[in-house]
């Protein structure tokens, strides 16, 4: 099929996008990679009568740093990201994360504004904003705020944004010097969507106990959830092998799967279990190894 | 119908200049409007890549974006990649290894492995299989398409 006829706007800057939300409120939708909407538009599942173009607004590319902060602009595409230097070298989870993403000329065109608004529950990039403790800026007619995952991710494909809102920056607190960390999923082909993801990172001071432990988990609930109960065994423990047993299975415990196409509920959760394992695993060697 | 807007693109180094509805997908205003028809179209969901063209020197899925979004862009299809008779080493990489059967899908792979090789002169096969995994082929189960790239790849660095 064939998109729908719709009006084409693009502006040129984050006012001249709000002033349009605002003047078409539900009929418009904003348009950034385009990698998410345009496939429902050619299956007019999405009818958009005004598509408001935001790729002209070239200021909202930026990848960098203010104080130790990473600060990325929302339309930075994927695969900017992922090769970026700068988030390689001190955010490298991220980069990581976003090597999972579809293919390169899917990342070459995806933005990471897009994909937190499109909020996919197994997308790579929410998964790794909870795990980061990012949050993002938003701006609309009334003002700025600045959401946190939690505030920001409401359910399946939904986020708190208003019909006016147009996310522009996100931001990502420093990493701590020892940092062990991995990203890992389980899906069907190279590139496909997730069937459960998990980004993990643990902090240590003092060689084998971790001080802090986050468990980011991607595809196994209406939105990425953190395994709150399993990083609270891990806080201020030596790490042995039976204790990321018990983390990885508490982890399980804390998904809220439901089956579909891709997958059972039990075979999500059983995965999210084993992806769990092998990412503290994984982590706890890179922090051995790095010492 | 909603209003047409007058775009300028570059595709192959040819100027063109056209008025297009906003609705028109990329894929379809170069195949329709320019008879660029090198270009194939599977899926129309960005999933297959038999689409995939150069924009602004970087793949992407011509099914995703539309042609009023090209304003002022440079464009490369698979009819860009030879130098007038002189076929590109990725062309007769593919001709010579078999990546190739009923062709289908050969724009998209040819398009997507030309970025790859710029940005990587010298991949590893586990790479180039990574890499060419986002275009789907329906006949020849890949092997000969990894050899055509890794041919590829060997015959634009000794040049
Ligand atoms: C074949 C294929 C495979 C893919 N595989 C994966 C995958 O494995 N993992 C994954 O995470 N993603 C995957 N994607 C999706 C991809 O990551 C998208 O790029 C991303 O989800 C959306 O980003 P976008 O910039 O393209 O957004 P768009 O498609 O332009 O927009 C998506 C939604 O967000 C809204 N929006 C966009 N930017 C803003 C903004 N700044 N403020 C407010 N609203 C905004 C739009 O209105 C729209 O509702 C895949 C896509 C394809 C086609
Ligand atoms: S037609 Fe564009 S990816 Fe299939
Ligand atoms: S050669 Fe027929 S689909 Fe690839």
């Amino acid at each position: 099929m064939k998109p729908c006829a719709f009006e084409y706007f693009n502006p040129q800057s984050v006012q001249e996008a709000i002033a349009l939300l605002d003047r078409y409120g539900d009929e418009a939708k904003i348009i950034a990679g385009g990698q998410s909407l345009v496939p429902m538009m050619n299956f007019r599942l999405a009818r958009p009568e005004i598509l408001i173009d935001i790729t002209g607004i070239k200021k909202l590319e930026y990848i960098k740093t203010e104080g130790d902060e990473l600060v990325i602009g929302a339309l930075a595409r994927e695969r900017d990201i992922e090769q970026s230097p700068l988030v390689v070298e001190k955010w490298p989870i991220l980069s990581k994360a976003i090597s999972f993403i579809g293919h390169s000329a899917i990342r070459n065109r995806g933005t990471i504004g897009g994909s937190l608004v499109h909020a996919d529950p197994s997308a790579e990039i929410p998964t790794s904003l909870c795990a980061l403790n990012g949050n993002v800026k938003v701006v609309g007619p009334s003002g700025e705020k600045i959401l946190q995952p939690e505030e920001f991710f409401m359910t399946y494909l939904t986020t708190s944004l208003e019909p006016s809102d147009l996310l522009v920056e996100v931001r990502i607190p420093a990493l701590p010097e020892k940092t062990g960390w991995s990203f890992g999923e389980l899906s069907r082909r190279s590139g496909d969507f997730a069937i459960v993801a998990v980004g993990i990172l643990l902090f240590t001071e003092t060689t084998g106990v971790c001080r802090e432990a986050r468990i980011s988990m991607g595809g196994v609930a209406p939105t990425p959830v953190r395994a709150e109960e399993a990083e609270a065994l891990l806080a201020g423990q030596k790490i042995t092998e039976k204790l990321i047993a018990e983390a990885a299975q508490q982890a399980a415990e804390e998904t809220d799967t439901e089956p579909d196409y891709h997958a059972s509920a039990e075979y999500r959760m059983e995965m999210a279990r084993v992806f769990v394992k092998r990412g503290l695993q994984e982590a706890c060697n890179m922090l051995n190894g790095g010492q | 119908m909603t209003d047409s807007r007058r775009i300028m693109v570059k595709v192959n180094g040819v100027d063109y200049e056209r008025l297009v509805e906003p609705r028109q997908l990329r894929v379809d205003f170069l195949r329709d409007d320019l008879e660029l028809i090198g270009t194939h179209f599977g899926c129309e969901h960005g999933i297959c890549g038999s689409c995939t063209v150069l924009f602004n020197g970087r793949a992407v899925r011509s099914c995703l974006m539309f042609a009023v979004q090209a304003d002022g862009a440079d464009i490369l299809t698979v009819e860009g990649l030879a130098d007038g008779k002189q076929l590109h080493p990725l062309q007769v990489a593919f001709r010579e290894k078999h990546g190739l059967q009923c062709g289908f899908c050969t724009p998209g792979m040819l398009m997507t492995a030309y970025e790859f090789l710029n940005e990587n002169s010298n991949p590893s096969e586990e790479e180039v299989r990574k890499n060419m995994s986002g275009v789907l082929c329906r006949c020849t189960g890949y092997k000969q398409v990894v050899d055509s790239v890794m041919e590829a790849a060997q015959q634009m660095r000794n040049k």
